[in-house]
C-alpha cells in the first residue's frame, strides 16, 4: 500500500516536474507572443526612427531594408512588449552598438560641441561682426569728407532710393 | 583599342594643362603676350580631349567592353542604353572623368571670351584654372583611370549593371546639376585670384564673373532641389532631406555661395567689403573641392558613399594647398583691399548684407561641424559619432526663422542710412497681417508655438516682398505706364534685384511646406488583408492585393493595389511597389501618392510581401509638402530671371569698363 502510494507520488512528481517544464519552456514564449503582438507597427517605428542602423549608417531603422534592421525592429517589439520605455530602448542601443546609432547623441563629453558650438558660432560671429562693422564706422568717423562727398544723388531718407532710380529713369526716356 | 585611346586623351589633357600653366606664366614674366595665348589655346583644347576620353568610356560601355573594370561595375548587356550613357557618372572613376568634362567646359568657356578689359588678369586666371584642372585630369590619369583593364584573365560575360538607385530619372540628371554648380563656381574663385595675384584688386573680376556666379548657383540649386525630389520619390522614408554628409556636402557651398551673392552687391553699389568677398569666393571654392571630397571619398560613410577609395588623402592635400595659396595672396594684397568707404548705419543695406552673411556663415558653421563630427569624433574618442536629424534642426531652426525674418525686412533697407521710424512704419501693417493670420490659425486649431512662429514669419516676410513688386510697378504706373507693362518692365530693368525678389518669394513658400511637413507629418503602419482598411486624416485606403510581374533588365516588381477615399469619396487608386535588381539584390521602396496643394497621401510597400493577399503598407500624410516643389519652381524661375543675359545691361559695363575701369556702379 505504501509502496503504492510512494509510486504514485512519484509519479505526480513525475508529471508536476513535466508540467514545469513545459511551462517554464512553452509559458514566456506564449506570453510574449501575445504581447508582442499588441505593440503595433506604429510603437516600433517611433522608436525605430529615431535609431539609426548600426551596419549602414544614416539609414534609421525603420527604412532600412537588410535583414539585421528587421531584426532590430522586431527586437525593439519585444522589449516595447515587456513594457520598456523608448528611453531604455535608446539606452540598450547605445550600449550595444554605441552612440552612433542614437539620432540624438546624449549630451555628454565630446557630444556636447553640438548643443556648445551653434551657441559659439552665433556669439563669437556676432562678436566678430558687430567687431568689424564698428570698425567700418570708426573709418566714418574718422574721414567725414567721404561721408559728406558720397551721398549726392541718395534721394531723400523718406522715398525708397529705388523708387526714385524708376523716375530718373523714365525722366530719360 | 578604344580604352588605351581615351586613357591617352586623358594624359594628353593632362599634360596640356600643366603647360597652360607654365607657358601663362612663363608668358607673363617675359611679357610675351604671344606664350599666354599659347597657355590659353591649350585651355581650351584640354575640353575636347576630356570629351573625347568622355565620348570613348562611354562607347565603351555602350559596346559592353567587360574588359575595362568600370564598364564591368556600372553596366550590364540588358541595360537600357540610356543609362549605358549615363553610366558615365554612375562610379567612382567616370563621375571623375565627367567632373573634368564640366570643368573643362566652364573653363574653356571662360577663357574663350574676348579680353580686352582684362588683360592683367589673364595670365593668371589661366594659370589658377588651370591648378585645379591639373589637379582632377591628376586624378583621373593616374588614381582613378576609368579605362583599367579589369584585374581577372577572363574576361566577364556580362557586368554588374548600374547602382538601382541611380537608375531614377531624378538621380540621373541630379549629379551632372551639382557638378556643374560645383564646377561653375571655380570660375569666379580663378578669376578672384587673378585680380588678387595681379594687384588689380578694383571689381573687374566681379563684373566678369557675375553672371558665371549666378549660373553656378542656380544649377546648384537645382541639384540640391532634384536630389530632395529624388529622395522623396525613391528612398522611401516620406522626407526630402535627411542631413546625409552627402547632402551636406553640396549644401555646404551652396551656402557659402549663397553669402558671396548677396555681398558682392555691396561691392558693385559702394566698392566696401572687398577683403571680404575675396574671402567668401575663396570658401566657396574651398568648400566646392571639399563637397566633392566627401562625395567621392567616402569618408563620413553614408548612403551615397558608392565607393571608398584612395582619393581622400590627395584631395585634403589639395584642399590645404589652395587654401594656403589664397590666404597668402589675400594677406598680401590687404592693403589694397581695405575699405575706402565706411558703414554709415547699422539699418543701411550694406549692413543688412552684412547680418545676412552672418547668419548664413553661422548656419554653415554649425552644418559643417555637425557634418565632419563623425571624423572629429572618432580623432579624440576612437568612437565614431553621429548627429541625427533632430541635433539639425534643433540648432538651425531659429537661424533659418531670423534669416527669412532678415529676408523680409533687407529690401526695406536703404543704401547708405536707415531709420527705425521709417523702417517700422513700413514694417507695422505687414506686421499686423501676419498676426491676424496666426490668430486665424489658432482659432483653427493650429496650437504648435513653433509653427505659429514660423508661419508669422513666412507671412510677414512674405507680404513684404510682394509689397516691393507693388510699390515698383506703382511708381511706373504712375508714368503712364499699364499694370502688366509696369511689371514685366520692372523685372526687365532690373533683372538681378527683382529676379532676386522672385527668388525670395519661392525660398518663403518652401519654408511654408517645410513647416508643414516637419511638424504635422502623420504617419501609420499595418499589416494588412485584402480587403483592410487603414485610415489617416480625412483619407482611407482599402488594400487591394499585391502582384508582381519582371521589368526591364533583371528588375522584379511587387506591386500593391489600394484605394484611396477622401472623407469616403473614393479619389485615386494608388500602386506603391517594390523594386529588386536580383543581380545585386538591392531593393527599393517607390511610393505612391495622391498629391494636393495641401498635402501628399504617401503610400509605401513596407516589407517584401509574402502573398498575395497581405502585405504591410506604411502610410505618410505630408501635409504641404507640394509647397517645397512649388517654392522650388519659383527660386528657379527666380534665379533664370537674375541670370538671363541682359544685352542693355552689358553694353553698359563694357563702355563704363572702358572708360573708369575702377568704379563702376551698374545694376544693384
Amino acid at each position: 500500500m505504501q509502496v503504492r502510494r510512494k509510486q504514485i507520488v512519484k509519479r505526480g512528481m513525475k508529471w508536476g516536474l513535466l508540467l514545469l517544464l513545459i511551462m517554464t519552456v512553452v509559458l514566456p514564449v506564449w506570453a510574449q507572443e501575445s504581447d508582442s503582438s499588441e505593440v503595433t507597427d506604429d510603437e516600433v517605428n517611433a522608436v525605430a526612427k529615431e535609431v539609426y542602423c548600426p551596419v549602414c549608417e544614416s539609414t534609421p531603422l525603420d527604412v532600412c531594408e537588410t535583414q539585421a534592421c528587421a531584426d532590430w525592429r522586431e527586437l525593439i517589439r519585444e522589449k516595447l512588449a515587456q513594457g520598456q520605455t523608448k528611453e531604455e530602448i535608446f539606452t540598450y542601443f547605445a550600449d550595444q552598438y554605441g552612440d552612433r546609432v542614437l539620432a540624438t547623441p546624449p549630451a555628454e563629453g565630446l557630444n556636447l560641441i553640438l548643443w556648445i558650438w551653434p551657441v559659439v558660432a552665433v556669439v563669437v560671429g556676432g562678436f566678430l561682426f558687430s567687431r568689424y562693422m564698428r570698425n567700418l564706422r570708426a573709418t566714418a568717423a574718422a574721414a567725414p569728407a567721404v561721408d559728406v562727398a558720397l551721398p549726392e544723388d541718395v534721394p531723400p531718407p523718406a522715398k525708397d532710393d529705388y523708387v526714385s532710380r524708376i523716375e530718373q529713369e523714365l525722366k530719360k526716356k | 583599342m578604344i580604352a588605351d585611346l581615351g586613357y591617352f586623351s586623358i594624359l594628353m589633357a593632362f599634360v596640356t594643362a600643366v603647360y597652360a600653366a607654365i607657358t601663362s606664366w612663363y608668358g607673363h614674366k617675359k611679357e610675351n603676350w604671344r606664350w599666354v595665348e599659347s597657355a590659353r589655346n591649350a585651355t581650351l583644347i584640354v575640353f575636347p580631349l576630356v570629351l573625347l576620353a568622355s565620348a570613348l568610356l562611354i562607347t565603351s560601355i555602350v559596346r559592353n567592353d567587360f574588359s575595362i573594370d568600370y564598364v564591368w561595375r556600372v553596366s550590364s548587356i540588358e541595360m537600357p542604353t540610356y543609362l549605358k550613357f549615363t553610366a558615365l557618372w554612375g562610379g567612382q572613376a567616370g563621375s571623375l572623368l565627367f567632373w573634368n568634362l564640366l570643368l573643362s567646359i566652364f573653363t574653356a568657356a571662360a577663357m574663350a571670351r574676348k579680353w580686352d578689359e582684362q588683360h592683367d588678369l589673364m595670365p593668371y586666371a589661366i594659370m589658377v584654372g588651370s591648378f585645379t584642372q591639373i589637379f582632377f585630369l591628376a586624378l583621373t590619369a593616374f588614381v582613378e583611370n576609368p579605362f583599367t583593364r579589369i584585374d581577372s584573365v577572363i574576361i566577364p560575360v556580362d557586368g554588374n549593371g548600374l547602382n538601382p538607385l541611380l537608375r531614377h530619372p531624378g538621380m540621373i540628371i541630379h549629379p551632372p546639376m551639382l557638378y556643374l554648380g560645383f564646377t561653375g563656381f571655380t570660375i569666379p574663385y580663378t578669376f578672384a585670384m587673378a585680380a588678387l595675384i595681379s594687384g588689380k584688386v578694383d571689381d573687374t573680376w566681379i563684373r566678369t564673373t557675375r553672371r558665371w556666379t549666378l549660373v553656378a548657383w542656380l544649377f546648384l540649386s537645382l541639384g540640391l532641389i532634384l536630389g530632395g525630389r529624388w529622395a522623396y520619390d525613391v528612398l522611401g522614408w516620406g522626407g526630402y532631406w535627411g542631413w546625409d554628409p552627402v547632402e551636406n556636402a553640396s549644401l555646404i557651398p551652396w551656402l557659402a555661395g549663397t553669402a558671396f551673392l548677396h555681398s558682392v552687391m555691396i561691392q558693385e553699389k559702394r566698392d566696401m567689403f572687398k577683403m571680404w568677398n575675396m574671402f567668401l569666393i575663396i570658401l566657396t571654392y574651398s568648400l566646392v573641392i571639399y563637397g566633392t571630397f566627401i562625395v567621392r571619398s567616402g569618408v563620413i560613410s553614408s548612403v551615397h558613399s558608392f565607393a571608398q577609395s584612395a582619393v581622400g588623402p590627395l584631395f585634403f592635400g589639395f584642399i590645404a594647398i589652395m587654401f594656403i595659396f589664397s590666404a597668402y595672396w589675400l594677406n598680401r594684397r590687404r592693403a589694397d583691399l581695405a575699405s575706402k568707404n565706411s558703414l554709415q548705419s547699422f539699418l543701411s543695406r550694406e549692413a543688412a548684407f552684412l547680418y545676412n552673411n552672418f547668419l548664413i556663415l553661422a548656419i554653415l558653421a554649425v552644418v559643417f561641424l555637425f557634418t565632419n563630427y563623425p571624423i572629429i569624433s572618432e580623432l579624440f574618442t576612437g568612437e565614431r559619432g553621429f548627429v541625427g536629424p533632430p541635433v539639425y534642426e534643433q540648432a538651425l531652426g531659429p537661424l533659418f526663422a531670423v534669416l527669412v525674418l532678415l529676408m523680409g525686412v533687407a529690401p526695406l533697407t536703404m543704401w547708405f542710412r536707415g531709420s527705425v521710424q521709417r523702417l517700422g512704419k513700413a514694417m507695422l501693417w505687414p506686421a499686423v497681417l501676419a498676426t491676424v493670420a496666426i490668430v486665424v490659425m489658432i482659432v483653427l486649431g493650429i496650437h504648435l508655438w513653433a509653427a505659429l512662429v514660423g508661419f508669422w514669419v513666412v507671412i510677414f516676410s512674405m507680404v513684404l516682398t510682394i509689397l516691393e513688386f507693388v510699390k515698383g510697378t506703382h511708381a511706373r504706373m504712375k508714368r503712364g505706364e499699364n499694370v502688366f507693362v509696369a511689371f514685366s518692365n520692372l523685372m526687365a530693368r532690373n533683372r538681378r534685384r527683382y529676379g532676386g525678389y522672385w527668388i525670395h518669394i519661392g525660398v518663403l513658400i518652401m519654408a511654408v511646406g517645410v513647416i508643414g511637413v516637419e511638424l504635422f507629418q502623420e504617419e501609420t503602419q499595418q499589416q494588412l488583408q485584402v480587403g483592410d482598411t487603414i485610415s489617416l486624416g480625412r483619407y482611407e485606403m482599402q488594400f487591394l492585393g499585391v502582384e508582381q510581374r519582371p521589368g526591364a533588365d533583371d528588375l522584379i516588381i511587387t506591386e500593391a493595389t489600394v484605394d484611396v477615399y477622401e472623407n469616403g469619396r473614393f479619389v485615386k487608386t494608388l500602386t506603391p511597389r517594390r523594386e529588386i535588381y536580383t543581380r545585386t539584390g538591392q531593393p527599393m521602396t517607390i511610393p505612391n501618392a495622391r498629391s494636393t496643394i495641401l498635402e501628399d497621401f504617401y503610400v509605401l510597400l513596407a516589407e517584401q510581401p509574402t502573398s498575395p493577399d497581405s502585405a504591410i503598407i506604411r502610410v505618410f500624410l505630408n501635409p504641404l509638402i507640394n509647397w517645397v516643389w512649388a517654392g522650388g519652381f519659383v527660386f528657379i524661375f527666380g534665379t533664370l530671371i537674375a541670370a538671363w543675359p541682359d544685352a542693355v545691361e552689358d553694353k553698359i559695363t563694357a563702355v563704363q569698363a572702358r572708360r573708369r575701369p575702377a568704379v563702376v556702379t551698374t545694376g544693384d
